[in-house]
């Protein structure tokens, strides 16, 4: 009790610095009325904050932006709460200092919803206008594009007059030409304001175009308005070509994750095996134990769950082979249900460890956002991640097949396994090696899986159709057919998505391969020669 | 001989006493049937909603029962299996002779229970809200009709939000199907042009969303407000918010409001990049009550967890239970006739502060609320309805059902009652 008194009063102490600071009385009255006032009531308030202190209470917005602005009960002191590493961590809002920590029940939350986020945003945007950062600028001309007034434009012109940085000068350029299109009388200054945004790309510029070409009285600025606006439309009907072929890309790198342990099971050995999918499960719950683990460090957990993933399904992959399969050899049709009801047992044993309830799974915060290459053309970085992970698992996985005395074997017992035996080749234990790699590639496949989507006892199922689907559209046994057939059905399916929906892009696809299948049944590349047989 | 003697006392004694007991049993309980599936797909949502029936079943016996008897709760798991869902009911309503049933989540189970149902007179208590169109005799709706969640939502996001086109985003089956159709007929009748709409439907646990989530930026890019209101079920919903999160799209420039997500989904889920989207229901845990945190602390002790939330079905549940006792006890029987006309224009306190009112069309009264979804995977109320809204069994924006009503009350008992030709148009669902 003592403690926590010495505590407000340190913390008033501090308020009442800053506020002699600020030397501005009304101000201090207003971060009180922030405390008591209504969610619908609190823009005039933040906007009168704007006006007394702006640049000030910048750290105050980005504070209550982020949602994680306080006060304490009893005496209305403004302080920030963030929660780092599963810790709470206490600062003062104004100086960043750190504070004691205080009694949940003390303090409470001050709430915000999206129309003050908006705002706040806004705000923030014509405080940064002003701030030293070249960046910061530029993202503030950007959010601001969208509404113009003029005592904003205003502030740009004075601003620029100071500017040294060529990319805030232009977009500088872009927000006046954009004011002065919709707004000055004279036709001479809208042509050259559309001449001036000729080029830009940004979505406010399209929108503000469209509507010259509408509404427009003047032939000239319209005429350019339209040669403006059609060139414009060209090019982002490229870059979204561009990002459908990304879309493509990215949904063919997860089949490829998800099918390409498939091909060397089902490929090389010629076992069906259906709890493939409860292998990349495993990969998924892996990744689920060691966040569990290592709750404080989730940007390095995906380095850490992806070898074990690699051994957690590897070994349970040499356990089935050599528990069960290794018995039915030569008789698909048995290896067929085996592994089938290995993959009920498996889903039935996560249910029971770990509920049927989906886990969570985080992203790291170096996997969320995306890679902006300019306003139209936008790359999520999970999926470029995940892409860039796929080729390299399979990179690595040609390697092993082809460089390494273990790949050597597989391929020598693939072909002709008597022969292999003959040679001295221990046949058993390659058979058990090889649906252990495939395996454990599944399981790395599933870390990668956990990112995309919900890690729960059904993850597999999602994906085994997908993957035999693959592995049989590339071609049994062929590596290279697994990743072409991967990145076709992907590419394909995000082509003919945004025309005819999802669901029936999906039907079109399968449609195609049942088709394919009839005209060419070994797939794009058939094995050639004795292999074969 | 003696022996043999005191045996065969014994046994007749204690045959005799066992009868006397059975009789006593038989005589002194209300048997009331929960029909949830305790396994398979729908086991996640429905065992939570069987627990808070035994909870209200255990709370009731404590105070004594009802009509001086004691409540006997008969579980039975219909194992998410549609037409086990109509086999359960009867084996409920013929062999267990239960008072009254609670049970179904999905519309076709309850589709399944219904002919069984009408055809043994049992009594229904259904706690989920749902696509509407149907008003059933033997059954009470105690979970929200279109009118009672999709529709204000949609209001709130038009006037508070300024919202100016729309998206409407759905699984591929009845449930999104339906309360679309509803939405865009409501939304054309208040001026919004067709283009300013646009409709899309992914199947059952879609998981990439790259192409629908730029579709979306793209179609709210365009300089009029955007929201996209979504009916997408179930674990389909998280990669969906986190593509949203990814592609930049944030809940202040195009907020989503979800009719399916709720604490009990957003418990298992990151909720990072769902942060400020909305959720419409008719309760939240959030909302600061009495009645409300009695609730949530008589449920935490009944489970032994201290971790679990509530969630809407749960208070319909909840009003449902206590609506059926008080019903009981007006009508003074069990008698499904009677408990059925004694139900119409009773009243309980809801857990948000107000109070549900049981209508003549078998549907409750109930506040909507809008929340946005915050961190800890709460939802903070920032609108709600003045007062409660009354639930419409027939929506007034389908061509097929604008001109029927339900009505169980004398004269017209009848619950797809066509207002225009003055007949009970027989017209079943």
């Amino acid at each position: 009790m003592r403690n926590s008194l010495i505590i407000l009063a340190c913390l008033l102490s501090m308020l009442l610095s800053t506020a002699h600071a600020s030397s501005d009385k009304s101000t201090q009255a207003l971060l009180i009325e922030l405390t008591t006032v209504k969610l619908n009531k609190a823009i005039p308030v933040l906007k009168a904050l704007e006006e007394n202190d702006g640049d000030k209470m910048l750290p105050l917005f980005n504070t209550l932006l982020k949602g994680q602005l306080y006060y304490v009960k009893s005496n209305k002191d403004l302080l920030s709460i963030e929660k780092v590493d599963g810790k709470k961590e206490y600062t003062d809002v104004f100086s960043g200092e750190a504070l004691e920590p205080l009694a949940t029940k003390l303090t409470k939350k001050i709430r915000v919803n999206n129309k003050l986020r908006r705002f706040l945003r806004d705000s923030i945007a014509r405080i940064q206008l002003s701030s030293s950062e070249p960046e910061s600028r530029e993202k503030a001309l950007i959010s601001l594009l969208s509404q113009l007034d003029e005592s904003t434009i205003n502030t740009i012109r004075s601003l620029k007059v100071n500017e040294s940085n060529t990319s805030v000068i232009e977009l500088m350029d872009v927000a006046i030409a954009m004011y002065a299109l919709s707004n000055s009388a004279e036709a001479t200054e809208r042509l050259q304001a559309v001449r001036t945004l000729d080029g830009r790309l940004e979505n406010e510029v399209r929108n503000l175009l469209v509507s010259t070409v509408k509404n427009e009285a003047d032939i000239k600025v319209k005429a350019a308005a339209e040669k403006s606006l059609a060139s414009l439309e060209d090019r982002i009907e490229n870059y979204q070509f561009v990002n459908k072929l990304f879309f493509g890309l990215s949904l063919g790198s997860v089949l490829l994750l998800a099918a390409v342990g498939l091909a060397i099971t089902f490929g090389v050995m010629g076992v069906i095996n259906m709890a493939h999918g409860e292998m990349i499960m495993l990969g998924a719950y892996t990744t689920y134990v060691v966040q569990m683990m290592m709750p404080n460090a989730i940007d390095y957990s995906l380095w850490v769950a992806i070898p074990l993933a690699f051994l957690v399904s590897g070994s349970v992959g040499v356990l089935i082979e050599r528990g069960v399969i290794r018995h039915l050899h030569g008789r698909p049709l048995e290896t067929l249900l085996a592994t089938f009801g290995i993959s009920l047992i498996l889903q039935q044993l996560v249910r029971t460890i770990f509920s049927p309830l989906n886990r969570q799974v985080e992203s790291p915060t170096w996997m969320s956002g995306s890679l902006d290459i300019n306003p139209v053309l936008s790359l999520t970085l999970n999926r470029l991640y995940i892409l860039a992970f796929a080729l390299l698992v399979f990179g690595l996985l040609l390697l092993i097949l082809n460089r390494t005395s273990l790949g050597l074997n597989v391929r020598a017992v693939a072909q002709n396994r008597n022969m292999a035996k003959a040679m001295g080749i221990r046949t058993d234990r390659v058979d058990a090696m090889t649906f252990g790699l495939g395996s454990g590639i599944a399981g790395m496949a599933g870390v990668a899986l956990s990112q995309l989507t919900n890690v729960g006892p059904n993850l597999g199922q999602a994906y085994i159709i997908d993957s035999f689907m693959v592995v049989v559209f590339g071609g049994v046994g062929n590596l290279w057919g697994t990743l072409v057939a991967a990145f076709t059905l992907g590419i394909a399916n995000k082509f003919i998505e945004p025309i005819t929906g999802a669901v029936l892009a999906s039907i079109i696809v399968l449609v195609f391969i049942i088709l394919f299948i009839q005209k060419r049944p070994k797939g794009l590349f058939p094995q050639k020669g004795r292999a074969a047989e | 001989m003696k022996l043999n003697k005191t045996l065969k006392n014994m046994v007749v004694g204690a045959s005799a006493s066992l009868f006397t007991m059975g009789a006593i049993a038989a005589e002194e309980t209300i048997k009331v049937g929960v029909l949830h599936s305790l396994s398979g797909t729908m086991a996640i949502s429905e065992t939570t909603l069987k627990d808070t029936v035994l909870m209200m079943i255990e709370e009731q016996n404590k105070k004594g029962g009802l009509l001086g008897k004691q409540l006997e709760p008969v579980v039975v798991d219909p194992a998410s299996n549609w037409p086990l869902f109509a086999e359960k009911t009867r084996e409920l309503l013929t062999q267990e002779e239960a008072d009254v049933i609670f049970g179904c989540w999905t519309s076709v189970s309850r589709k399944s229970v219904l002919p069984v149902i009408e055809e043994l007179n049992g009594l229904l208590f259904y706690p989920v809200q749902y696509e509407g169109e149907e008003s059933s005799k033997n059954v009470f709706y105690t979970g929200a009709a279109p009118n009672q969640q999709a529709i204000p939502a949609v209001d709130y996001l038009m006037n508070d939000l300024d919202v100016k086109r729309w998206v409407l985003a759905g699984t591929d089956y009845v449930y999104p199907r339906t309360t679309n159709k509803v939405l865009e007929s409501y939304l054309k009748s208040k001026g919004v042009d067709e283009k300013d709409i646009m409709i899309n439907y992914t199947p059952f646990g879609h998981s990439d969303w790259q192409s629908i989530v730029t579709d979306i930026k793209k179609f709210g890019g365009e300089g009029k407000k955007t929201a996209v209101v979504s009916t997408i079920n179930g674990d389909a919903n998280v990669p969906f918010y986190k593509e949203l999160g990814n592609q930049g799209v944030s809940s202040e420039d195009i907020p989503v409001v979800a009719f399916s997500v709720g604490e009990e989904e957003l418990s298992g889920i990151d909720t990072k990049p769902l942060v400020g989207h909305l959720a419409a229901w008719n309760y939240f845990q959030s909302v600061e009550t009495e009645i409300n945190e009695a609730f949530i602390a008589q449920w935490k002790s009944f489970i032994k967890d201290d971790k679990r939330v509530t969630n809407d079905p749960m208070e319909a549940t909840y009003i449902g239970f206590n609506m059926w006792v008080k019903a009981v006890e007006k009508a003074g029987t069990t008698d499904v006739d009677k408990v059925e006309q004694a139900m119409i224009g009773l009243s309980v306190p809801n857990l948000t502060g107000g109070t549900a009112t049981m209508n003549k069309n078998h549907h409750l009264s109930k506040p909507v609320l809008i929340g946005e979804i915050q961190d800890n995977g709460q939802l903070e109320v920032v609108w709600q309805t003045e007062g409660e809204v009354v639930g419409d069994a027939w929506s007034n924006f389908l061509p097929g059902s604008k001109d029927l009503i339900s009505d169980w009350t004398a004269p017209i008992s009848c619950g797809n009652y066509n207002t225009k030709t003055k007949q009970c148009t027989g017209q079943s669902l």
